[in-house]
């Protein structure tokens, strides 16, 4: 400790509040990779960084906003998506990122995914799915295999997990897509798509958890890593409805809607702030 | 197309005052949800905001309404929501967000009856100790309690200059009665209206810490997308924003949370006085019940009671230094409120057992008529406490 | 590197060769790196950094082909390679 070190930048150090490196997430926690994917595909996309947001809730993912130097705001549990939906409507030129876990975004927040997702509000969406709730120690979450092990199923997962691109895609997204950090590179591409598309765009990123998810299911980081290997098979052009979470009978990964409709923020002003309204006598009652 | 300040005279409920208050304070972002009695609000600001700029939205709940009003709020846009009880106990979580993070806002609690789903359409003051406590963790606020529709305007636009000062969320703790209650409403012209913008951040972006006080104790504010690269969070935290999750950060940010209402009392307290010079029997109360009790004031004296009223604007924080100072001289204290006793435990804390106090309260669902105080008093004044 | 049927471009043609850097300090052993890089160039060092963990050393240098896989699964932002210059890829071209 006391032998001077060379000081060496990352890349990324720029984006990053490099005070604050070493981050938290556990050795091989998939987060960090996630994390680093969609600084990546913040600086690619030419989007205007200044006015670009993160916006996160609780959990392990929800750490990630601090770690981004950029403006980023903590939020409460499950409660990222409609402080997101406020900043973006209150301030259309924000770039607004909500990144955040499956536990945040699907169990407490779930009302808030759908319905902002059926307003096309919009976001991106980056969607760290762990499969458990990896803060609190590993309890089962609404994307958990049925089956697993977790803390608060200790003989098993009775229920069966979310279809996460389902959910999406039936709510209204306009961009979904589900990648593992393995496939890193299309995982930034993805990513990089999302930030662009107008509406709301949604990224599914599958991640191991060794400490927490993956000692209870014997799956060591690079265990899990090779099941994202040996068990997923790339299909963009699978229909939502085919992409249930299924180890064995293998995920299938991809960019599966990529569309455009207009946004919360469109119909807002055709339909409440039409040109009669701005300009003639007209009042609204 | 209306501007944003509608000077005139009018006839009109409290909640479309409330509403109408707003927009005079600069509010340009509403995030809602319907609910009895409150739902005019959200209803006459969802027609308004548009025709000066803003933006309306009506969420999927309360809690997602609080949150969006956070959101808007930090990316620099006064923000407001209206609600009542049940509204109220789930914005609870994200008002404590609001309170941590420092960001303006204001909530509107049109008080129905309740507990739980109680009597929707009809008014109670049951949410006062709520307003103070309902959120977790230990941290002040500000809540303001009109007595008219005409108070109601003012006083929104008073909640967000002092939501705007002290960067807090402040609470208008208005009920059915005054919510629904059609009155005379006197909009002066815009630029007799003061209103006031958080402050904010001059000099180097680079070194600029989010939560650092500046000359008035509070922290200028930064928005998103302004270039400061602000991190926000509900976690403990130090002035940079950062969580640093030690008891001394937890001791400094409370200081500073609490600190920067604890010292201006003074500016945040406003209470208004009726015959008090010389009373020996004290009235406390807010709302439309400081309003019913004006008539047992005058009522009283005819019945040769030197009765007073002590009419509380700002509830929270609570008048502390007045309530000890008149019960070192007067012969009692009568707490009269829609609820069964939740001023009054304030009231009677502070009057130490330097004068008898007592409640006149009502589980909810009508006011306190007049005749209901003057037979107190009397029962006071004949000593049959 | 070997050829089986010599290309007519191999002598106009070079490989990337990339230099791998390592911000030791940073690492948490995960291992990811050293399995997932293409052309093995990494293994476990035996060294431990700050933190008490085995961070990678870069075993087979003149291997790298700077295709940033190493920088880009890494969740601690203690990797990355860059472009190794012509004159620097000279020096390990094999043939």
């Amino acid at each position: 400790m006391n032998q001077p070190r060379k000081q060496e930048t990352h890349p990324l150090d720029g984006l990053l509040r490099v005070d604050r490196i070493p981050h938290i997430w556990c050795p091989g926690c998939g987060i960090g990779t996630a994390f680093s994917a969609s600084l990546i595909a913040m600086r690619e996309s030419g989007i205007d960084l200044e006015k670009t947001v993160m916006v996160s809730g609780i959990g392990c993912s929800g750490r990630g906003a601090g770690y981004v130097n950029l403006d980023s705001y903590h939020t409460t549990h499950g409660r990222a998506i409609p402080f997101a939906t406020g900043m973006k409507l209150a301030k259309p030129e924000l770039n607004v990122v909500v990144f955040s876990g499956d536990g945040d975004l699907f169990a407490i927040g779930g009302n808030h995914f759908i319905h902002a997702a059926r307003r096309n509000v919009d976001l991106t969406v980056v969607c760290v799915n762990n499969f458990n709730y990896g803060m609190t120690g590993g309890q089962v979450a609404a994307t958990t295999p049925i089956n697993a092990r977790t803390t608060t199923t200790p003989a098993g997962n009775p229920d069966g997990p979310f279809n996460l691109p389902l959910l999406a895609y039936a709510s209204g997204a306009t961009y979904v897509a589900r990648w593992t950090i393995l496939h890193t590179r299309e995982l930034m591409e993805s990513i990089q798509e999302a930030l662009l598309n107008r509406g709301f765009s949604f990224v599914e990123i599958l991640s191991p958890c060794p400490i927490n998810y993956g000692r209870r299911n014997k799956e060591s980081g690079i265990a899990s890593l090779k099941i994202y290997q040996d068990k997923t098979i790339i299909r963009n052009d699978a229909r939502p409805w085919e992409l249930e979470i299924d180890f064995d009978r293998g995920i299938v990964l991809g960019k599966f809607i990529e569309t455009e409709r207009p946004t919360c923020t469109d119909r807002y002003d055709s339909t409440c702030r039409p040109k009669e309204l701005l300009e003639g006598e007209k009042t609204l009652e | 197309m209306r501007p944003a300040v509608l000077t005139g005279e009018y006839f009109m409920t409290g909640d479309v005052a409330c509403a109408e208050g707003a927009l005079a304070a600069g509010c340009r972002f509403f995030g809602g949800y319907p609910i009895t009695p409150a739902t005019e609000v959200a209803e006459h600001i969802a027609g308004r905001l548009p025709e000066v700029g803003g933006t309306f939205i009506q969420m999927e709940d309360e809690i997602a309404a609080m949150a969006s009003i956070i959101g808007a709020s930090c990316a620099g846009v006064k923000s407001m929501t209206s609600t009542s009880g049940p509204g109220f106990s789930l914005m609870m979580e994200n008002i404590g967000l609001a309170v941590c993070t420092e960001t303006p806002c204001v909530v509107v609690n049109v008080q129905r009856a309740g507990p739980s789903t109680g009597l929707p359409t009809q008014g109670a003051q049951g949410d006062m100790m709520q307003a103070r406590w309902g959120s977790h963790g230990h941290y002040e606020i500000i809540a303001l309690a009109p007595s008219s529709p005409q108070e109601i305007f003012y006083l929104t636009v008073e909640a967000f200059n002092l939501s705007e000062t002290y960067r807090s969320p402040v609470l208008v703790m208005t009920d059915e009665m005054i919510g629904h209650l059609s009155e005379r409403v006197v909009i002066p012209e815009a630029k007799k209206i003061k209103t006031v913008s958080r402050p904010r951040p001059k000099g180097s972006k680079a070194r600029f810490k989010p939560f650092e006080p500046g000359p008035s104790g509070v922290a200028p504010m930064a928005s998103a997308g302004e270039g400061y690269h602000i991190h926000v969070t509900g976690l403990t935290h130090d002035q940079r924003g950062y969580p640093v999750m030690t008891v001394e950060t937890q001791e400094a940010m409370m200081a500073q949370i609490m600190g920067k209402i604890q010292r201006n009392l003074d500016d945040i307290i406003r209470i208004e006085e009726y015959r008090l010079e010389d009373a020996e029997f004290v009235i406390v109360s807010y709302g439309v019940s400081a309003r019913t009790s004006l008539a047992a004031v005058d009522e009283a004296r005819e019945l040769g009671i030197k009765a007073g009223l002590l009419r509380l604007i700002t509830v929270w924080p609570f008048p502390e230094a007045r309530i000890r100072s008149l019960a070192k001289r007067v012969r009692g204290l009568v707490t009269v409120e829609i609820n069964l006793g939740q001023i009054h435990l304030e009231v009677e804390r502070c009057a130490a057992g330097q004068a008898p106090s007592l409640l006149v309260g009502h589980p909810g669902g009508t006011i306190i008529p007049p005749g209901r105080v003057v037979e107190a008093l009397q029962e006071f004044s004949r000593g049959g406490v | 590197m070997e050829f089986w049927r010599v290309p007519f471009d191999s002598e106009e043609i070079q490989v990337t060769r990339g230099i791998v850097h390592i911000l030791e300090d940073r690492c948490k052993g995960c291992g990811y790196c050293i399995e997932y890089c293409p052309r093995d160039v990494l293994a476990f060092s035996s060294r431990f950094n700050a933190k008490g963990y085995h961070p990678p050393a870069v075993e087979r240098p003149d291997e790298c082909v700077n295709c940033h896989y190493c920088e880009i699964i890494c969740p601690e932002f203690a990797i990355y390679s860059v472009e190794a210059s012509p004159e620097q890829a000279q020096g390990s071209e094999k043939g």
